[in-house]
């Protein structure tokens, strides 16, 4: 909640054992992390703005365990949260990013022509490509803490910067509260726009109040740069299009992004960001590159191999359905993303996407015809 | 570059600054005993106006009754347990209509609300209480169950009768607010005191917690049980969080006497059966009642309760009595006759669907109930 959060004091008048929540059924990130001993020892911090250790694991407490995927079960409320609250968050982010180290350094690679390859999917298998990550802009608190008025001068700084861009990234701004039913549905069927917020993982952390207030999409005029103002973060890139080319959704997501950030940065709002954890965002699973690159494909046969699982773990791959974060796959098409976020750069990220579902797509051939792929299972990259 | 970019940047405490370019925790140290400066200095850079809610496309109570004069007024108070006028109306902002019922889109989170606010709160119960004005007007209560003469319907068409209503513990806050000790707080009082209930009152408490999911199944389809909330009408407004943590439910041995602990109020009390002896109903629940404020008076604590609006609970509607009385009744020809609506509304009556507030009506039965909380005593609205 904005404006300070004295209602933490008043909490600390009862006891820790009091005020600990109830764990014992839960199983998210968060849950392993947190002992009464470290409740004990951080509940009184808070943020400048406020933000207080309960605000961070709400969400975690009121969503005890996710049926598709183990979920981080906190959130920051602003960039200052990652400091404040280190001691629950580091481990968090060791045990969510393969044992990273509050001393690791993070290495941002945003030029598209360090990639090799990824023009050449077989767009029978591969439907469509897409590259999205986050951006928080400095000197606001987070969507799950701000407030309506910090809202709307992200929308008005955003809107300012986005329609400012021209060439192939030429668009326009919709903001949510004033498109009417008929355009949201066209964009929500597009796969462009973000669906009003369903899922408690996101409702609980506070983000989707005042909804729609403040929240909008911008697209070019070719429908294949997009962005999001004030879903889950202050930004979301996208860039996507039909087909396998993730090349060239890679090259027109770097070039789109490095645009955006001079103009903020000229404005005098550069993006959060520190060598620690790279790109700074509301949900630590997005730390790093916040970077989720990857395509729906056609994997039937596939996907339903005894091996499936452990060819994506191996090429640090994950598997979504085709709706999104909360979702099962509809006839045998999954979302394949690159499962790493922080400790490699952008253009290993991609490159992981590039080459693994190639690999997949060859296996999904060979069983099509009948033969065994355990030749072709990976190393673990 | 003159432009708001600019402007915004150069209101920027200079700690913030610093702890953005990544200072370290000693700064972050440093910054924790400032926050009330850096609060000050937000609500200059964000004034009641850049924060006043967009209720254009609103139509429940609170969206009626808010002006940006009131809010500038309201905003940057807070109770003596922090709450404030944001948090009392995030679920009317969340939810700008419901299809069958008009919300009243405001919770209190503590009994200081209703003071504190009233600017707000007093326009929103003149709406949804037909002009009960609690500046001026006094509310009755009256538990005496003798003085109920009829109430026994035909079975053939009242398939069951119940009585709810609710009563928070005073001293602490109510369920949008409540931190987890608080909550449990609640569920210690309520339980201690239940267990002196006796003869056809002795009953037991499950919390919500430690049922199994076949019993948790079995009191729901017995319509003893609340859901887990998820009408974004209760979820927006802070109450479901925590679930089921200090959530349960206590009934006696004949589960016609039963307790809610810590849904959308501290204690929801019921009285219910099978048929249509409403009268018996009404007594138990009156019986019930007294004995309960009793068993908690005993141990110190009271309900919360005062002469303007009666019975302090979290939603302004049940301000008052906090009294649902009702029958689940079949009425196949009446309710699909269109002067239905004319009738009920006449009679200060209203129909739900057998699911309870959010659902609609099952084949021909409907949950018919009075409309009024506050204004009238239980035994006056009961009579209706």
């Amino acid at each position: 909640m904005p404006f300070g959060n004295t209602h933490n004091n008043f909490k600390l008048n009862y006891k820790v054992e009091d005020e600990f929540p109830d764990l014992s059924k839960h199983n998210n990130h968060m849950a392993k992390v947190l002992t009464k001993e470290l409740y004990g020892k951080i509940r009184d911090r808070q943020t400048p703005s406020g933000y207080t250790l309960d605000d961070v694991i709400q969400t975690g407490v009121d969503n005890p365990g996710h049926p598709f995927i183990m979920t981080v079960g906190c959130v920051a409320g602003d960039e200052e949260s990652y400091e404040v609250f280190k001691d629950l968050l580091d481990p968090i982010i060791s045990d969510r990013h393969g044992g990273y180290k509050p001393t690791d350094k993070h290495v941002t690679d945003l030029n598209f022509e360090n990639l090799k390859g990824g023009d050449d999917l077989d767009p029978a298998y591969v439907l469509s490509s897409r590259v999205r990550t986050g951006r928080s802009i400095k000197g606001f608190t987070l969507p799950p803490h701000n407030s309506r008025g910090e809202r709307r001068g992200i929308e008005k700084l955003s809107v300012e910067a986005l329609t400012s861009l021209d060439g192939e990234f030429k668009g326009k701004y919709y903001p949510l509260k004033s498109m009417t039913d008929a355009e949201q549905d066209q964009l929500i069927n597009d796969h462009f726009l973000f669906d009003k917020p369903v899922s408690p993982l996101l409702t609980c952390a506070g983000m989707a109040r005042d909804w729609p207030d403040g929240r909008g999409i911008m697209h070019n005029d070719n429908k294949t740069f997009l962005v999001w103002v004030n879903e889950e973060d202050h930004l979301r890139v996208i860039s996507m299009q039909q087909g396998g080319n993730m090349r060239e959704v890679f090259k027109r997501f770097c070039v789109g992004l490095q645009k955006i950030e001079e103009i903020f940065k000229k404005h005098g709002h550069g993006f959060m960001w520190n060598e620690h954890l790279g790109y700074v965002l509301t949900c630590p699973s997005n730390l790093g590159t916040g970077l989720r690159g990857g395509v729906h494909v056609k994997l039937p046969k596939l996907s339903v191999h005894a091996k499936f699982d452990e060819v994506l773990s191996r090429l640090r791959l994950q598997k979504r359905g085709t709706g999104g974060v909360d979702t099962a796959s509809v006839g045998g098409v999954f979302d394949i993303s690159n499962a790493d976020r922080l400790g490699s750069s952008e253009v290993a990220q991609v490159q992981l996407v590039v080459d693994g579902v190639k690999l997949m797509v060859e296996m999904e051939k060979k069983l099509e015809k009948g033969e065994a792929i355990d030749s072709m299972i990976p190393a673990q990259k | 570059m003159a432009n708001s970019f600019t402007r915004m940047i150069s209101g920027r405490n200079t700690a913030v600054i610093l702890a953005s370019v990544g200072a370290g925790s000693l700064t972050s140290g440093f910054l924790l005993c400032d926050s009330t400066a850096d609060a000050a200095e937000r609500r200059k850079l964000y004034p009641p106006s850049a924060d006043f809610p967009d209720l254009r496309k609103h139509n429940n109570c609170m969206a009626a009754a808010l002006t940006p004069t009131i809010y500038g007024h309201l905003r940057d108070k807070t109770t003596s347990n922090e709450w404030t006028v944001d948090q009392c109306i995030q679920t009317g902002v969340d939810n700008p209509g419901h299809p069958f019922i008009k919300t009243v889109g405001m919770v209190a989170g503590d009994e200081e609300s209703y003071e504190l606010f009233a600017e707000l709160f007093d326009p929103v119960i003149k709406d949804r209480h037909n002009g009960y004005d609690p500046r001026t007007m006094k509310h009755p209560t009256d538990l005496d169950a003798s003085k109920i003469t009829s109430g026994m319907f035909d079975e053939r068409y009242v398939l069951s009768s119940r009585v709810r209503t609710g009563r928070s513990i005073r001293g602490l806050s109510l369920p949008p607010a409540c931190s987890r000790s608080e909550r449990r707080e609640v569920e210690r009082v309520c339980v201690t005191a239940l267990s002196g209930l006796k003869g056809d009152l002795a009953g037991r408490y499950y919390s919500l917690g430690d049922m199994s999911d076949r019993e948790q199944q079995h009191l729901i389809d017995e319509h003893l049980l609340f859901d887990k909330p998820v009408s974004p009408l209760l979820t927006a407004s802070g109450m479901a969080r925590d679930w089921p943590d200090a959530r349960g439910i206590w009934h006696n041995n004949e589960k016609n006497f039963l307790l809610w602990i810590n849904e959308e109020d501290h204690t929801r009390i019921i009285s219910m059966e099978k048929g249509g002896n409403m009268k018996r109903v009404f007594e138990r629940f009156c019986r019930g009642l007294k004995q309960v404020e009793h068993l908690i008076q005993e141990r110190g604590w009271e309900f919360m309760w005062n002469d303007r609006l009666g019975y302090i609970l979290t939603c302004p509607s049940n301000l008052g009595t906090g009294l649902r009385a009702g029958v689940h009744v079949r009425l196949p020809m009446l309710s699909r006759d269109p002067r239905f609506k004319k009738i009920l509304e006449n009679l200060r009556l209203q129909k739900r669907g057998t699911g309870g507030v959010d659902t609609a009506a099952t084949g021909d039965t409907v949950d018919i109930s009075n409309h009024d909380r506050l204004g009238k005593s239980e035994v006056e609205l009961f009579r209706k």
